[in-house]
């Protein structure tokens, strides 16, 4: 895989490593690997929510494992970022029971207002719009997942004033 | 009105704390297990009470149970999959966000059962604030002495952690589950060996889903007799149900198992009808991996007896005229949802989520979405619908797990009842040009464009 050469200050505060450590106790002292999921998981949302290669190396180096075994696991779970995204990521649900109540509407309404297509970033940086596979909502359509949280029964005003939010850094991304 | 035993207690204001619900009764089956029962007792309940997985196999909990390897001297583990993730299916997050304590409380009892000493809840990533929520009823637990060493003076130990996953619908198969709880790639294992012979760091390991184990409080507190008394034949005890599409009343419901789809459907307690007075047209009744069965199907089996909410009644006939429980991933479509964008919908689903570690589901799935991503968009071609047939009929079967069965059975039962649409697609691609996306003309409008013909 070639590496990508975007620039990522790492920055391994002392609240995150107690995080971290806290994590791998959770498994016996032979199975910190266990710990890699959740580990990525704290990394990257101290990270502006991405993993660069070196970032990686990182992760692989506190769980006393090959770089290897953390990008084969970053590249086959769909919540770990491997390059700069938006700020806010507007994550609409795609699947079936979400499109029956006009997701697909609204994401079309979403990229218009902000000027973007699925899965690109405006040019501030601020916002990415994407589809992404069934997030567990169904009942509550159409929704989003935006940072650790999921906003439901969507409709024109409500992602009207969610970008209005977003603009004035009113949204908690993260339920630390 | 259906007996409530998961949901009963749900809009107690504070019943998120354990607080709360310890006095609401909490956590009275750990003390009953622990003071007043032995391990095999509690396994014993759980076989009496009939109850099986309601992740959507619906394996009967207290015989997997006992396949637990106990001679091996290995550490043994309870692992939670809450990784829910099908299309359709939303009832455990409903649960562990509302009332996690039930959760940790069955988590507790069923350790305790299986002789394991620590213990995990895997939830999938997205349900981030469900994770937390668990966190804090976990420690919350502990501090009261529900977990950590010599629990109420028994010298039985136990630790319990939440573990996330990172996206990826194939870590609900109970190995590929355990990969993903090793740190690894969500890659099913080949099976035997089973995991409760050789699982989580090859220790025997039973994998259980959310709405099984919070189950567990019931039965113990109750006996398994009582639980088995619930329901229909071999459909015991109650079942959540989540419900979405075209209904009034979408969400989660608590049912006993024998209730009548039609109830379910239409009475004011439940789904109270279709939204928008518009016809039924379609059910998927198990999540989105069971075959979907059309409106005359649904009410009624094919020996025109009334169907019913049961693992039984939905499968009677089996596909030809059935379908599944499942998750209990009820979707609702009316007559303006196309079938066909619906299809290629789950197929790119199952597509994306397949691991690609067996050549069937990997190429197999992405074979289907192609073919029916250009019969949808009015670029089939005739031969294309026995094509999608021979596609799914490779796939199913030939997989390590049942995520290629999962892919390859809502093609066919599709292609079964409505292969007249998929037809309608392909000799008529200027009709369904430029339409708004699910939303279809009634196809009862146009049906007589194409002559029926069955496979």
């Amino acid at each position: 895989m070639e590496r990508t050469h975007y620039k990522q200050e790492i920055n391994m505060t002392e609240a995150l490593m107690s995080r971290i450590n806290e994590l791998i106790r959770h498994y016996p002292e032979d199975k910190r690997k266990s710990a890699l999921l959740p580990v990525l998981h704290e990394v990257q949302d101290a990270h502006e929510n991405w993993l660069s290669y070196e970032l990686m190396d990182k992760v692989a180096e506190i769980l006393h494992i090959l770089p290897v075994e953390v990008y084969e696991v970053v590249t086959f779970y769909t919540m770990y970022n491997t390059k700069p995204v938006g700020k806010y990521m507007f994550e609409f649900c795609q699947t079936s029971p979400c499109c029956l109540k006009g997701t697909e509407d609204l994401m079309d309404y979403t990229c218009e207002k902000l000027g973007v297509k699925v899965g690109e970033t405006t040019a501030d940086g601020l916002f990415e719009v994407r589809g992404v596979e069934c997030l567990g909502a169904c009942g509550y359509a159409p929704m989003m997942q935006l940072g650790d949280f999921y906003k439901e029964h969507l409709n024109e005003d409500k992602i009207d004033q969610l970008i209005t939010d977003c603009r004035d850094n009113k949204i908690i991304l993260h339920d630390k | 009105m259906s007996k409530k035993i998961l949901l009963d207690k749900i809009n107690v204001p504070g019943i998120k704390t354990y607080e709360v619900y310890r006095k609401e009764g909490g956590y009275a089956s750990v003390e009953k297990a622990m003071k007043a029962m032995t391990p095999d007792d509690v396994v014993e309940e759980v076989k009496k009470s009939g109850l099986r997985g309601r992740g959507g196999a619906g394996f009967p909990a207290g015989l997997k149970w006992s396949f637990i390897d106990k001679k091996s001297g290995k550490p043994r583990h309870l692992v939670c999959n809450a990784d829910e993730s099908e299309p359709g299916t939303f009832k455990d997050r409903y649960l562990m966000e509302f009332i996690p304590h039930l959760l940790i409380e069955g988590m507790i009892t069923s350790s305790f059962a299986l002789g394991a000493n620590l213990s995990y809840i895997y939830i999938r990533g997205e349900y981030m604030w469900v994770y937390k929520i668990l966190e804090r009823a976990i420690a919350e637990a502990k501090a009261a002495g529900w977990l950590g060493k010599n629990i109420l003076g028994t010298g039985y130990d136990l630790e319990l952690y939440v573990h996330c996953g990172a996206g990826a619908y194939i870590c609900g198969e109970e190995t590929a589950l355990i990969e993903s709880l090793e740190g690894k790639r969500g890659n099913p294992r080949i099976k035997p060996p089973f995991p409760a012979v050789s699982g989580l760091w090859a220790n025997p390991t039973v994998v259980n889903n959310v709405e099984t184990i919070a189950s567990v409080p019931w039965i113990v507190n109750n006996s398994g007799d009582e639980y088995a008394a619930i329901g229909i034949g071999r459909s015991t005890g109650t079942k959540l149900i989540s419900a979405s599409g075209h209904v009034k009343n979408p969400g989660v419901y608590e049912i006993e198992l024998g209730l009548s789809v039609y109830e379910f459907m239409n009475s004011d307690e439940y789904l109270g009808g279709m939204s928008s007075d518009r016809p039924l047209k379609a059910l998927v009744p198990g999540g989105s991996s069971v075959p979907i069965l059309p409106a005359d199907l649904i009410y009624k089996t094919a020996n025109g007896e009334d169907r019913l909410m049961t693992y039984e009644s939905l499968s009677d006939g089996g596909f030809a005229t059935g379908s599944m429980l499942g998750s209990g991933g009820f979707i609702v479509y009316n007559d303006t949802s196309c079938i066909v964008r619906n299809t290629w919908n789950f197929s790119r689903f199952y597509h994306h989520e397949s691991c690609g570690q067996c050549t069937p589901c990997r190429e197999g799935t992405g074979w289907l979405e192609k073919v029916l991503w250009r019969i949808e968009n009015g670029q089939g071609r005739e031969e294309d619908i026995d094509l999608l047939w021979s596609i799914q009929s490779k796939i199913e079967g030939n997989t390590i797990c049942p995520l290629g069965d999962a892919a390859s059975w809502p093609v066919a039962a599709a292609i079964r009842h409505f292969r007249d649409e998929f037809e309608y697609h392909v000799r008529f691609p200027e009709k369904i040009k430029n339409r708004n996306h699910f939303v279809a003309e009634p196809f009862a409008q146009v049906k007589h464009l194409v002559t029926k013909q069955t496979v």
